[in-house]
């Protein structure tokens, strides 16, 4: 778990261009939205694409996305749970 | 003594047709542009309003020298050249200007896949705009302008501020965009394209059709047009709330319209919204509506018969609204059955007549 | 109608001059990007800042060393400030990249977060966002630095009954090059009398941008 955590922390930085900020930045228990790292509704859209490209996971409803993208940790899980990590 | 500004001849190429009477008429017919297509890599059907290739093409047939020029260079030519012919007002006269209003000009020359033999720069905004300048031997410049979904009026209102100002006498405002597999992927990224035509202000809206179309209109010094009419006042202002978002209580749309009603005490009998049918635009614009105390005016939304038109949305709706209120005609909302916003506001369901007197805002 | 620049950026070649006067940004490490140097020496945090494509990147920063320092906003309520903008590259460096996302059928996948930013108002949207500036806005293409648009445009927006002050200049990001003149322009009254400024025109403009 803690090594998908560390690849999904790489792979959110890459995806959403976030150049500056480093893997330890981010606090995986830490909301991804709001205050956290400040990401909004286009950053989740960003984020299914992500789990497309890495892990073949579709997300067919966008509004599932909050639960799933409530912080790296969650998203870690749903990954697992789909049996894609 | 501050002048006043009118409008003039105009011209619409899109689906519908090639001229504004034919895509007048085609819109009191209850025809729409948008239609199904599956455009590119895309793997789905989307509703989209898009031109006839081989209608382009015999049209462009009195361009000379055609084939120098990307497919919305001629579009534009060929709009520019309706305006002009109607109007005997040319671009080689230094008090005419062309203003050109676009999102993405000749974006489909980014494609590696579609061959063709444009030059990079041809990309530049510019350099296009200034292609189509040359074209008319225009003296001056082509002014550019790229402001997303605003730039067609923000074009207009710039025009009249210029002639205000006393710098043209003429200014034709060119609005232009193509579909294109860079926007249609764009939007559907973000889940806002609809499969459906789309449904402005309707409860079972389900996002937007993109449309592509070249509309032209010349604003003057003079009434020259039987159809002329004053251009009283615009305004624009920034929401300040998120790059892709509008503010959920349609802060930036209530103060473009406040500062667009203060001070003219004149009655309001139609509004020609911007009703792009994804479910937070619709819903702040019938907010704002509402809060600038527009409740009972008759609105409308023309995204149901061209889709978006991006850059040129602004200058083609003001054209099929003028050419509304010279027959006296208030358009259909098209695709709008059952309300599905909260702001109380009257959207118009078939076409009838213009109500006088429906409202003073004074 | 007297219009003053009461302060300016000018960004050449990863050098950023405020008022004349060239800033030294230190290099946090050999690997660190001019932005995220300069976006650091200026203290802007703004975590939203990293998201942002060059051309947005260019434009928060060339504005944030303009302000640094400045009043202006104290002096200028923000529904009352415009912001006009020109460049020659539109968003063409962003629209480079989106289309290179959808280029290959194995490998199509529409970047969102990249579309989002191929529209050149958007370095507007980003600067009005961060300082809830709510006044009109434009933003003009043209072939080069263009000053008699700009002292024009201006000009002519000043006039408006709403606007009282504005954020105008080019901001340019192609190929790799950055090139930015971002200057704040406000009406000559008693609230500037004591500062330094200078007054809005195409000699001016020339002689900043150079």
């Amino acid at each position: 778990m803690d090594a998908l955590i560390e690849k999904l922390k790489g792979q959110i930085i890459e995806q959403l261009n976030l150049a500056e900020v480093k893997p330890a930045d981010i606090n995986p228990d830490a909301p991804l939205f709001g205050d956290g790292l400040g990401l909004d509704s286009i950053d989740a859209l960003e984020l299914i694409v992500l789990l497309e490209k890495h892990y073949g996971i579709k997300i067919q409803n966008p509004a599932d996305g909050k639960k799933i993208f409530e912080s790296v940790r969650t998203m870690a899980q749903f990954i697992k749970d789909q049996g894609k990590s | 003594m501050t002048l006043e500004v009118f409008t003039s001849y105009h011209n619409i190429i899109s689906p519908l047709g090639f001229t504004t009477k034919e895509n007048y008429s085609a819109i009191l017919n209850n025809k729409l542009g948008v239609k199904p297509h599956r455009l590119g890599k895309l793997n789905e059907e989307f509703c989209l309003s898009v031109i006839d290739e081989q209608k382009i093409n015999s049209a462009s047939e009195k361009i000379k020298g055609a084939s120098l020029f990307t497919k919305l260079e001629k579009l534009s030519i060929l709009s520019i050249c309706d305006v002009l012919d109607q109007s005997g007002i040319s671009l080689r006269d230094p008090k005419t200007l062309l203003i050109y209003s676009t999102t993405k000009g000749n974006i489909d020359l980014l494609d590696s896949s579609v061959k063709h033999s444009f030059p990079n720069e041809r990309t530049y905004l510019s350099v296009m705009a200034n292609m189509i300048g040359k074209y008319f031997n225009a003296v001056n410049k082509p002014l550019v302008l790229s402001n997303a979904c605003i730039s067609g009026l923000l074009a207009i209102i710039t025009a009249q501020r210029l002639i205000k100002a006393r710098q043209y006498e003429n200014i034709l405002v060119c609005g232009g965009d193509l579909v294109t597999e860079f926007t249609t992927s764009g939007f559907k990224s973000f889940n806002a394209l609809s499969q459906e035509p789309c449904k402005p202000f309707d409860a079972k809206r389900t996002g937007i059709n993109l449309g592509e179309a070249v509309s032209t209109i010349l604003i003057t010094k003079n009434k020259l047009a039987p159809t002329s009419m004053q251009i009283v006042s615009g305004a624009s202002a920034n929401d300040a709330n998120h790059i892709s978002g509008p503010s959920r209580t349609g802060d930036g749309l209530f103060k473009a319209v406040s500062q667009t009603l203060e001070g003219n005490k004149i009655k309001i009998d139609t509004i020609s919204a911007h009703g792009t049918a994804t479910p937070y635009n619709d819903e702040m614009e019938s907010i704002a509506f509402e809060r600038a105390g527009l409740i009972n005016v008759p609105v409308n939304s023309l995204k149901g018969y061209y889709g978006h038109t991006l850059g040129t949305a602004g200058v083609l709706e003001t054209i099929i609204s003028i050419e509304a209120a010279s027959n006296n005609q208030l358009i259909r909302s098209a695709g709008f059955s059952e309300k599905g916003v909260t702001g109380n506001i009257q959207i118009i369901k078939e076409h009838q007549p213009i109500i006088p007197e429906t409202y003073k805002p004074f | 109608m007297e219009l003053n620049i009461t302060s300016y950026c000018t960004i050449k070649n990863k050098i950023i001059f405020v008022n004349g006067k060239e800033l030294s940004v230190p290099k946090q490490d050999v690997a660190s990007y001019f932005f995220a140097d300069a976006y650091k020496h200026l203290e802007i945090n703004y975590p939203k800042f990293h998201k942002m494509d060059n051309l947005s990147k260019l434009g928060i920063i060339a504005t944030e060393a303009a302000l640094k320092g400045s009043d202006f906003l104290q002096r200028n309520s923000p529904e009352s400030v415009a912001i006009i903008l020109s460049n020659k590259a539109s968003s063409l460096d962003t629209d480079r990249n989106y289309q290179n996302s959808i280029n290959s059928k194995d490998n199509y996948l529409p970047s969102p977060a990249t579309f989002v930013y191929t529209l050149p108002n958007i370095v507007i949207g980003e600067i009005a966002i961060k300082h809830k500036i709510t006044g009109e806005n434009a933003f003009f293409v043209s072939d080069g630095f263009d000053p008699q648009l700009l002292v024009n445009q201006a000009q002519i927006s000043l006039n408006q009954p709403g606007t009282k002050a504005a954020i105008c200049g080019w901001v340019d990001y192609d190929n790799g090059m950055a090139d930015a003149l971002i200057y704040l322009v406000e009406k000559a009254s008693d609230s500037i009398k004591n500062i330094n400024f200078n007054p809005l025109n195409e000699t001016i403009l020339t002689q900043f941008y150079k």
